[in-house]
């Protein structure tokens, strides 16, 4: 059920999800990006504020109006606060000959997202197949995860590196959310449409000052968001991602791998800003007596030498074997592995990479030698 | 070479630590100084055999493990680092003066006697070489911890990992990496910043970009660097010319052999593959 929630009453909505105890985090203004941290006040949020953003380039802006949520993705996920970027996995003592492993005991926080976006529920639900459902969980993922509460945001714009529609992602929220909200500005008028998708949610909506929703504003608020869809339908970066997986196993040896890997700095900062990316590597280390050491696991990306050396050295020792693995375990064996794809279309990569390396071109570029390789070989 | 760590382990001695200084500032070696807390629990564990930074008094070798700070810049130089290899079972170079060559490297591209004749009164007395070189140059090293200066806490992990006989934890990836775990907001792609985070080695824990100024590459190349990429992004998007680019391959680490290639290249005005 949609209901109408003025946007002057935004605060109420912040104060309701605080007020149950979560640590509530929302997009803010930090060194000239719109990122997540931690949300005590509507004052938190990004007023007034977008962004544009282009392969290799960010950059904030004022918005004519004062809309909260007018900008898209930043560049850092939710994955921060969920898979962290180091935790203790265990520590150990020598005492006399023995050995006491110490568990790491770890006080998980009760935590809120505010402004979840289609993609990004998305990104959440493919992490938890493969840290809370898979074969390999993580305990510290899992217990985040448990306990927390989402406010998704339905877009009504786009940046330029977002393609969601090719991803089948969005911009619409169709995954369950707590709650889900689309923010709608016209003319004068400023609210959001607010509909509850838990008993958690429901409890925070009994808290704030709702009115109901005339079917007008309800129609309008679906059309704004077909209608961002529609636009990126015939934008630049959308294409067709039905058959990805058999066009890269097709082409694990096409000729612009080699290409791309002029260009790429294997830097991992596509890795690092994906929110599906969930590699992890452990680091021992013990101090210099020898009688404590300690497991820690941190972030990994499989553009490092390390996360593939095996006995004799890295299996993927060049920057073509590096970017080829990222992208058809993204795209292709994803599939394989977990049921689906590992991009959700949110063009972090895109954004974020200094060197401007656009996934959607690389996949077009390889896409047209495919069936130029194809036509050739027809030929008679 | 290296004597098999597993022997060492079993010397019923307190391995002996030695610090060598060759052409350097002294930053590296001052790095062990600053370890405070942990320099008593350093004393238990080895004997401070060699160090003339922090005391004149000197136990003769060999010694176990020998920390090299600086490059190679005269004749002298030249005969003492092979003695210090002789004398250590397990050598590691740290700093950018010991890895390579350091920012007196600067000379490697320039002229020697010129420098000389215009910084001294009496050039004369100078007994240097035409080139300041790493220690790798001259004799086999066990290991190199990269940085201008070093970061103290990666020195006590490579003499911890030594002490344990184990793999020091001493990552070779970018310093970008080190930005997205600390949270940091891009300097290069939302400020437009040059940053040579994405062809540096990490290790400072980001500093730089974690105050929004570009990475200055004090850590030289990472492992499977792309300079080329990375400056033609600097001179096509963010509006640095050349003696930037050339500049900021040429700080500390500037002999380093990926980044010497590329600013030589850039010097004689090519860009791109070669």
């Amino acid at each position: 059920m949609d209901y109408r929630l003025q946007a002057s009453d935004l605060e109420c909505l912040i104060q309701a999800i605080r007020n149950k105890g979560y640590l509530l985090y929302g997009p803010t203004l930090i060194d000239g990006a719109i990122t997540y941290g931690e949300i005590h006040s509507v004052s938190n949020l990004p007023q007034g504020w977008t962004d544009d953003q282009q392969a290799g380039q960010y950059r904030v802006m004022r918005r004519g109006d004062k809309a909260y949520f007018g900008y898209a993705v930043g560049p850092h996920s939710w994955k921060k606060y969920l898979q962290l970027p180091r935790r203790p996995v265990w520590k150990v003592a020598k005492q006399n000959q023995a050995i006491e492993i110490i568990e790491v005991q770890e006080t998980v926080p009760k935590q809120a997202f505010l402004g979840v976006r289609s993609c990004e529920l998305h990104a959440i639900a493919i992490q938890d197949r493969i840290l809370s459902q898979g074969d390999y969980r993580n305990e510290s993922y899992r217990q985040r995860r448990a306990q927390l509460f989402t406010v998704a945001l339905n877009c009504t714009s786009a940046a330029d590196t977002c393609f969601c529609t090719s991803m089948n992602t969005g911009p619409e929220v169709t995954l369950p959310s707590d709650l889900t909200m689309t923010e709608m500005i016209e003319g004068r008028e400023h609210f959001f449409v607010i509909s509850g998708g838990s008993e958690a949610g429901t409890k925070i909506m009994e808290k704030l000052p709702l009115r109901p929703i005339s079917e007008g504003e309800r129609k309008l608020a679906k059309e704004r968001v077909e209608r961002l869809a529609e636009e990126m339908r015939r934008g630049p970066r959308h294409f067709d991602s039905s058959d990805l997986k058999e066009l890269l196993y097709r082409n694990l040896d096409s000729s612009n791998w080699e290409k791309v890997a002029d260009r790429c700095l294997s830097c991992a900062n596509c890795t690092m800003a994906c929110p599906t990316c969930f590699c992890s590597t452990v680091e021992d280390t013990t101090d210099l007596s020898g009688e404590h050491a300690e497991r820690w696991e941190r972030w990994d990306s499989c553009f490092t030498a390390d996360l593939s050396h095996i006995s004799g050295g890295s299996v993927r020792a060049d920057t073509r074997s590096r970017y080829r693995q990222w992208m058809t375990h993204k795209l292709a064996s994803w599939h394989d592995q977990f049921d689906s794809s590992g991009c959700v279309g949110c063009g972090r990569c895109i954004t974020w990479c200094p060197v401007g390396i656009d996934l959607t071109e690389e996949v077009r570029t390889i896409r047209a030698l495919d069936q130029k390789q194809v036509r050739n070989q027809e030929k008679p | 070479m290296a004597a098999d760590s597993q022997l060492i382990a079993r010397q019923p001695h307190k391995p002996k630590l030695a610090v060598w200084k060759f052409t350097s500032c002294d930053g590296c070696q001052l790095s062990l100084l600053d370890c405070e807390d942990e320099l008593l629990l350093l004393g238990q564990e080895v004997e401070i055999a060699y160090f003339m930074e922090a005391s004149s008094k000197v136990e003769e070798g060999p010694y176990d493990i020998s920390l090299v700070e600086g490059s190679i810049t005269t004749p002298a130089d030249l005969l003492r680092i092979q003695e210090v290899r002789r004398q250590s079972n397990f050598l590691v170079c740290i700093g950018a003066c010991a890895t390579a060559g350091g920012i007196q490297a600067l000379r490697n591209f320039a002229d020697v006697v010129e420098f000389t004749s215009a910084v001294y009164a009496e050039p004369t007395y100078i007994d240097t070489l035409k080139d300041s070189t790493p220690i790798s140059a001259h004799v086999p090293v066990d290991f190199e911890l990269q940085g201008c200066p070093i970061n103290k806490l990666q020195l006590l992990e490579v003499i911890s990992a030594f002490l344990n006989h184990r793999a020091p934890q001493i990552s070779a990836h970018s310093v970008c990496i080190e930005c997205k775990l600390k949270n940091n907001v891009c300097v290069w792609v939302a400020h437009g910043t040059p940053c040579m985070g994405p062809v540096t080695h990490a290790g400072c824990g980001a500093l730089c970009p974690s105050y929004n100024r570009g990475c200055y590459a004090c850590y030289g190349p990472k492992e499977n660097p792309n300079g080329e990429s990375l400056c033609h992004w600097w001179e096509e998007k963010l509006g640095a010319d050349r003696s930037t680019v050339i500049e900021n391959l040429r700080n500390f680490n500037g002999l380093a052999p990926h980044f010497k290639v590329i600013s030589e290249k850039r010097e004689r005005g090519q860009k791109g593959k070669s």
